[in-house]
């Protein structure tokens, strides 16, 4: 199954809202949210919880497992956790690519 | 004390890792188990996956399941290991990436897995490795095996303090030589020489070892976290 932005786009926004409930956090939830480094919303352990939320929300959507973390990630030079948006789009990405 | 947890056992095809589903699906886990080769039994309450501990897909596989069926983790044992006792000077490379592959990076990438179900399932998790008395004592013979425990040992304490802030504990367990298969092509005189370098000079049992994970992963045990026990006094 494809996934379109607007569908990444909902995953993360629950994941978000479920993150600010469990944390008590107040992350906005917005395409230009910055997640990490200067100014952003969340700490490095914060980050870990949150990309663990996303890709539960994926994997309930798409029912299969799914990896936002692998070394393609990691290595980057501009993080896919870097906000919300980069985040999206890499979902998509993810999600799509073929296995 | 463990009644209704869901309890990942890796290594269950035979000795230790068998005694140990059996052992937790007696005390009323719903247990997991895996090997690379399938096991001639079966148990009620144990669901057998044909999975090894360095295959990421298929572990990751395993786990999905895991939240699937079972609807979270609470623990992780991770018995599957291998051994080669061999000189240094005779041991093939391969051999030593073998024994590096399942000992270590398998126990990790069990850890991995395990502690991102334990987040997400907000369970407070308990995660227990295998080391080996091999390791303190300097074993000659096994030099890779007592070096990819001590990896162990250390990827243990590192663990403990990574996933400390998620409620996860991490400790590891370092057996004696128990009458299993892993030591059975062990001349006598070795195993001898061996057990006199324990202040208790016996071979271990299935049961000491069970009692080690039994007290590591009950509940009044979350703030005992990072230690390696290992058994027979060495």
């Amino acid at each position: 199954m494809l996934m379109s932005p607007e569908a990444a786009h909902a995953c993360v926004t629950r994941a978000i809202s479920s993150f600010n409930d469990s944390e008590g956090t107040e992350v906005p939830i917005a395409e230009g949210t910055v997640l990490l480094g200067v100014g952003g919303a969340v700490d490095s352990l914060g980050l870990v919880r949150l990309i663990l939320e996303v890709e539960r929300e994926v994997e309930h959507m798409t029912s299969r497992g799914v990896s936002l973390t692998d070394e393609r990630a990691m290595s980057q030079r501009n993080s896919p956790f870097r906000s919300v948006g980069a985040l999206i789009e890499y979902i998509v990405t993810v999600v799509n690519e073929p296995s | 004390m463990t009644k209704g947890r869901t309890v990942v056992i890796t290594g269950t095809r035979k000795g230790i890792g068998r005694y140990l589903a059996e052992h937790y699906v007696r005390l009323g886990c719903q247990v997991v188990g895996c090997s690379r080769v399938a096991p001639d039994w079966t148990l009620e309450g144990y669901e057998h996956h044909q999975a090894d501990v360095t295959d990421e897909r298929s572990i990751q596989a395993m786990f999905h399941s895991v939240e699937h069926r079972h609807g979270g983790l609470d623990v992780l044992i991770n018995n599957a290991g291998i051994a080669s006792m061999n000189h240094a000077l005779l041991t093939p490379m391969r051999t030593a990436e073998n024994i590096f592959a399942t000992n270590v990076l398998g126990t990790f990438l069990c850890c991995r897995e395990a502690a991102r179900l334990m987040v997400r399932g907000k369970r407070h998790g308990r995660i227990v490795n295998f080391a080996t008395v091999a390791t303190p004592l300097r074993l000659e013979g096994e030099a890779l095996y007592a070096a990819s425990k001590a990896a162990v040992a250390n990827l243990t304490e590192v663990l403990a303090r990574e996933f400390a802030p998620f409620s996860i504990t991490v400790n590891a367990v370092g057996p004696t030589p128990v009458a299993t298969d892993l030591i059975r092509s062990v001349p006598k005189a070795k195993i001898g020489a061996l057990l006199q370098r324990q202040a208790i000079h016996r071979l271990g049992t299935m049961e000491d070892i069970s009692n080690v994970i039994d007290f590591f992963i009950r509940p009044e045990s979350d703030f005992v976290t990072g230690q390696v026990i290992y058994l027979g006094g060495v």
